[in-house]
């Protein structure tokens, strides 16, 4: 063994590195780039989960239209309002507190309310129950129950009930709206979370008929509008709704005379139920 | 005389890619828009030419000398690599739009196969330092032409009626082959 075939080596090896290195070094000094350095800095304060809540594509992508102008700075929905109030540091402007959504599960049909019209031996799915005639539940607007919206939320915040209907866990939701997307009936609803109170069925079928469906489903009657009064709720497509505008974030229902049950009121611990 | 022949030969009877199959990834990866294959062509065929001439300088000044021959793969690869970073820098400086058309196929020259590919057969054909700057050359007008050829095929197939089965991969396949079987056609041409 010569060593100093080693020795030669390691310095041939090492001398053109380095000779490349020196290379690279000073071209990057001239061909350094002006990029905005504020960029990376909201870059680093974004939660990084890349989930495409704001609508753009991934975080730094987000940060680059934040410092141009052309997204909000409260924008994340993911990182609310702690996070809108670093890029505003960052950037050096104020913040108006975007208020931050949950999910909210419009729908109270579960196996133990629902009617079922026959056995479902398709792919667990609910975008593949939707599109062959929808599962065995009855209902032609509610929930499959194969929580297609559970597996879409990259936050872990929901799970399916033994009711087999998905349940948010309101500490965990972010208001990303993967659950929503995911939701080929759209029970999935994004909601501020001063909305407390909610009409939990989506079920638009004549009265007479959604009674037969669902123990829980809206049979559009119009008591609660009636009792509500003041335009606080309407009808809508034989389905009632809160006008929130006006409703604001109280939290008691206004009636209970709600024959189903629909309208529902969030409890304190705040989980979706 | 010499010197043409090699060119030639590099450019469209050996061409890389379709005659030898070398650096198949950006010839199928970047070759949507002709614009952008245009640019990719020209950054390989620097990087190439490059490459070219400064492997045979480090192969017979360095390596040879010493009994290095065996350090030529990392050495090759040290050279590619660097250049690569060089004409990134310059185009990300030069052309944002197009260092973002480029994405990540640009960095993937580093691994193109055809450079790495150029550089030995250069070694192994015991080239002199003209034979090697033209065939570098040659080579890089070779992958250019093979890439334009694809990427104007391409664009106008966006307005073809493709079979559904096949649209997509399946069509690239077949026209790439189809490309390969005409290069063949100059086999005899040197």
């Amino acid at each position: 063994m010569d060593l100093s075939a080693i020795l030669i080596s390691m310095g041939g090896m090492g001398g053109i590195g380095l000779v490349f290195a020196t290379g690279l070094a000073i071209a990057n000094k001239k061909l350094y780039i002006e990029e905005d350095p504020r960029i990376e800095k909201v870059n680093d304060v974004l939660p990084g989960a890349n989930c495409g809540g704001c609508g753009f594509a991934g975080c730094m992508n987000f940060a680059e239209n934040v410092v141009k102008g052309n997204a909000p700075i409260n924008g994340c929905p993911v990182g609310g309002v702690e996070t809108a109030n670093k890029i505003a540091e960052i950037l050096g402007v104020e913040v108006e507190a975007g208020e931050p959504l949950k999910a909210r599960v419009l729908c109270q049909g579960g196996l133990n309310e629902m009617a079922v019209k026959g056995e479902y031996m398709g792919l667990e799915s609910c975008v593949a129950a939707h599109i062959s005639g929808g599962a065995m539940k009855l209902c032609e607007w509610g929930c499959l129950g194969f929580g297609d919206c559970v597996e879409a939320c990259p936050f872990d915040a929901m799970y399916m009930s033994e009711n087999r209907l998905p349940v948010v866990i309101e500490d965990k939701c972010v208001g990303c709206g993967k659950c929503a997307e995911a939701c080929p009936r759209n029970i999935i609803e994004l909601h501020p979370v001063s909305h407390r109170v909610f009409v939990k069925c989506k079920n638009q079928d004549a009265g007479k008929y959604s009674r037969l469906v669902c123990t829980r489903a809206c049979i559009g009657c119009g008591i609660c509008v009636r009792e509500a009064g003041d335009d606080m709720m309407y009808m809508e497509n034989g389905l009632a709704h809160f006008n929130y505008d006006k409703w604001g974030d109280r939290n008691e229902l206004p009636t209970q005379k709600c024959p189903n049950h629909v309208l529902v009121s969030l409890d304190e611990e705040g989980t979706d139920s | 005389m010499e010197l043409l022949v090699i060119f030639i030969s590099a450019a469209i009877v050996n061409n890389f890619v379709l005659t030898q199959f070398l650096g198949i990834c950006p010839f199928v990866g970047v070759s949507k828009r002709l614009d952008s294959a245009i640019s990719m062509g020209m950054a390989v065929t620097f990087v190439m030419t490059i490459t070219a001439v400064v492997t045979w300088l480090i192969y017979h000044l360095l390596l040879v000398p010493y009994n290095l021959e065996i350090l030529q793969y990392v050495s090759f690869i040290l050279v590619i690599a660097s250049l690569v970073q060089l004409v990134e820098m310059f185009i990300r400086k030069v052309s944002k739009p197009l260092y973002d058309a480029l994405g990540i196929f640009l960095p993937l020259i580093t691994t193109n196969c055809a450079i790495l590919g150029l550089a030995l057969i250069a070694v192994l054909r015991e080239y002199s330092f003209m034979e090697s700057l033209i065939y570098g050359i040659g080579a890089g007008a070779g992958f250019t032409l093979a890439l334009v050829i694809m990427a104007g095929i391409r664009e106008e197939l966006e307005l073809a009626d493709v079979p559904r089965h096949f649209q997509g991969a399946g069509i690239t396949m077949i026209i790439a082959g189809s490309l390969a079987l005409a290069f063949m056609g100059f086999a005899g041409l040197i």
